[in-house]
């Protein structure tokens, strides 16, 4: 271990008094300028201190750096900021702010615009209630100048299905783009300042509001509604910056959040797409590129920002608000990774080293098909014959299987399906035209389960009913099953692409 | 005997729904034998303050992990955490970090 001191001064001074002590993990690379080490070593834990005006001065310039190393936000961009009033996305929108209004060199230059999605419905939270939080998060907004959209989640049930498919994005975005897009933003004329302005929401509907809550309540278990009521956010957030033009949206996730995070979706299953669901930037979405910006910000530096630089937020309760320690499987990693933080203070900084270097196989952003019908990561359950999922499926078989009927132990039929002639549980005429006619019928579980990745499998699995899935996911699925039984129809007449799977 | 010692404490981050919703609180310790320190204060802010859940404030002798203590704007683990002595006209705030956003 080896101790770096900033020239703290004594500490009489009040300006040079230390506040806030940080330990970091660094790994080969250099310490950062201007701090004393003491002992050089390739892999090193230690401690920072800082003293309050060195405080805000690493905490922008982590910020700007984040944005700057990685050149995904090109000048001019349209960028939409998710912020729920919580801490980190508060602490986001105060550097976005910030960066903004500084001198022409080292300022930011993109166009935000802010997205606020009100929950209150999922939760129970009253009408009152509801309209309290969002007006005093509105007050924040409109300080801020930007222009601000409220969003009850509500909205979701009214998606089209294009919400759940990739989209081609709408412009260049080489790395070698963008030096030459800086040069000319930097000649170019200055942009008009923006009007910032809320959007009028759209009225609340208490018979929305209870389907949305139908539907929460149809997942039996608080991880799975968790997971659930986080990909509707999602595809809100997606919808919103799809119709508006916005290119980019920026989450507000901190680093000790997404170390929990990731452990959640290990334990979960989505252990094949934690490079998207918790890297700097994901892409499965095609056009709207999901950022992370406050990934290297630990939730005690941003506490601590927050509370010295007066950052206004609002707290809204969520789903696990007040919850045990096992009522869910997120809780449940929160309270390890915390408690474990406390006792060995580099464990969320190695969980989050180890996240960094996680990278998709094979490209995340690929193929249209082949996607998740939730979560739009890519399906991984075309396992071969001797894989561990594989032989979990047979042995589920084996259990649900009549003692005195045939034993089916054949692979599950390939995906797209809708009724084999081996398996006669539909109790409809085997024949593809007839069980697809219908277009507004009630989606099986079985069927939705085929288009959905494992995890997402797991959530539809704790659903006691698929009857209150929103319109759109059903249509999407009806879709996705149509198109896959015309494939097979003419799957002889099609050429195969080389080295397709 | 010490005297009665008045400090300034506050509570943000979401950790204010175990207190009512209310964020500040200004209170005078009273006077005791031994000096006030931050393990008996959170002994009686748990007895005092704390309105529900206290599993979710306080574990066994000091805050649960994920509970920020600034005393007086600087973080408690340089003060000495639960050895710190309290003074007059302390400043003390509890944010949680665990209801983030």
């Amino acid at each position: 271990m080896c101790e770096m001191q900033r020239g703290a001064g004594s500490s009489s001074d009040p300006c040079r008094r230390p506040v806030l002590q940080v330990r970091r993990t660094w790994e080969a690379e250099a310490p950062p300028r201007g701090l004393s080490v003491r002992n050089r070593s390739a892999r090193a834990d230690c401690v920072l201190l800082f003293v309050r005006s060195c405080f805000r001065d690493y905490f922008t310039h982590k910020f700007r750096a984040m944005l700057g190393k990685t050149r995904l936000i090109f000048p001019g961009e349209k960028v939409l900021l998710a912020i729920s009033g919580g801490p980190s996305s508060s602490a986001m929108l105060s550097q976005v702010q910030q960066g903004l209004s500084q001198s022409a060199q080292k300022k930011l230059r993109f166009l935000p615009a802010i997205v606020h999605i009100d929950e209150g419905g999922a939760l129970g939270l009253s009408l009152v209630e509801r309209q309290r939080l969002v007006s005093e998060l509105q007050v924040i907004f409109r300080a801020s100048g930007f222009n601000f959209y409220t969003i009850p989640l509500e909205q979701v049930l009214d998606l089209p299905s294009s919400v759940v498919n990739v989209a081609p994005p709408s412009f260049d975005q080489a790395p070698d783009s963008y030096k030459a897009a800086v040069d000319v933003d930097l000649q170019g004329a200055g942009r008009d300042p923006q009007q910032g302005g809320g959007v009028p929401e759209p009225r609340l509907d208490e018979s929305q509001t209870r389907s949305l809550q139908q539907l929460l309540g149809s997942a039996a278990t608080l991880t799975a509604r968790a997971e659930l009521l986080s990909t509707l956010r999602q595809h809100l957030l997606v919808h919103t910056a799809r119709t508006r033009g916005y290119s980019k949206l920026l989450l507000g996730e901190s680093c000790s959040r997404l170390a929990v995070r990731l452990l959640t979706c290990v334990s979960l299953g989505r252990g094949a797409h934690l490079a998207q669901d918790t890297g700097f930037s994901d892409c499965r979405f095609g056009d709207v590129t999901l950022v992370r910006p406050m990934r290297e910000f630990s939730a005690k530096e941003i506490a601590v920002y927050n509370h010295m630089f007066g950052v206004p937020t609002v707290i809204i309760p969520t789903l696990d608000t007040k919850m045990p320690e096992k009522a869910s499987i997120q809780r449940l990693s929160q309270s390890f990774v915390s408690r474990l933080q406390q006792d060995f203070p580099s464990t969320v900084s190695t969980i989050y080293r180890t996240s960094e270097k996680l990278q998709t196989a094979g490209g995340g952003c690929s193929a249209q098909d082949g996607r998740c019908l939730l979560c739009v990561c890519s399906v991984d359950t075309a396992a071969g014959k001797a894989s561990a999922l594989q032989a979990r499926l047979i042995s589920e078989q084996l259990c649900c299987q009549e003692p005195a009927g045939t034993v089916q132990v054949g692979p599950t039929p390939p995906a797209g399906q809708c009724c084999s002639a081996t398996d006669g549980e539909c109790g409809r005429p085997a024949g593809g035209a007839g069980c697809c006619s219908s277009h507004f019928r009630a989606p099986e579980k079985k069927e939705l389960q085929k288009l959905l990745c494992y995890s997402c499998q797991l959530i539809l699995r704790d659903m006691s009913s698929v009857a209150h899935l929103p319109q759109y996911i059903v249509a999407e699925a009806e879709r996705r099953k149509r198109r896959s039984l015309m494939k097979d129809e003419i799957s002889e007449f099609l050429l195969e692409e080389e080295g397709s799977s | 005997m010490a005297a009665p010692v008045s400090v300034h404490l506050e509570f943000g981050g979401g950790a204010e729904l175990l207190f009512d919703g209310v964020k500040e609180h200004h209170v005078t310790l009273p006077s005791q034998p031994e000096p006030w320190g931050m393990r008996q204060l959170l002994v009686w802010i748990q007895r005092n303050l704390l309105k529900e859940r206290p599993e979710l404030f306080v574990q066994g002798d000091s805050v649960r992990p994920g509970i920020l203590v600034l005393i007086n704007d600087a973080d408690w683990e340089l003060m000495g955490e639960l050895d710190y002595q309290l003074q007059d006209q302390d400043n003390v705030v509890f944010i949680s970090t665990l209801h983030g956003g």
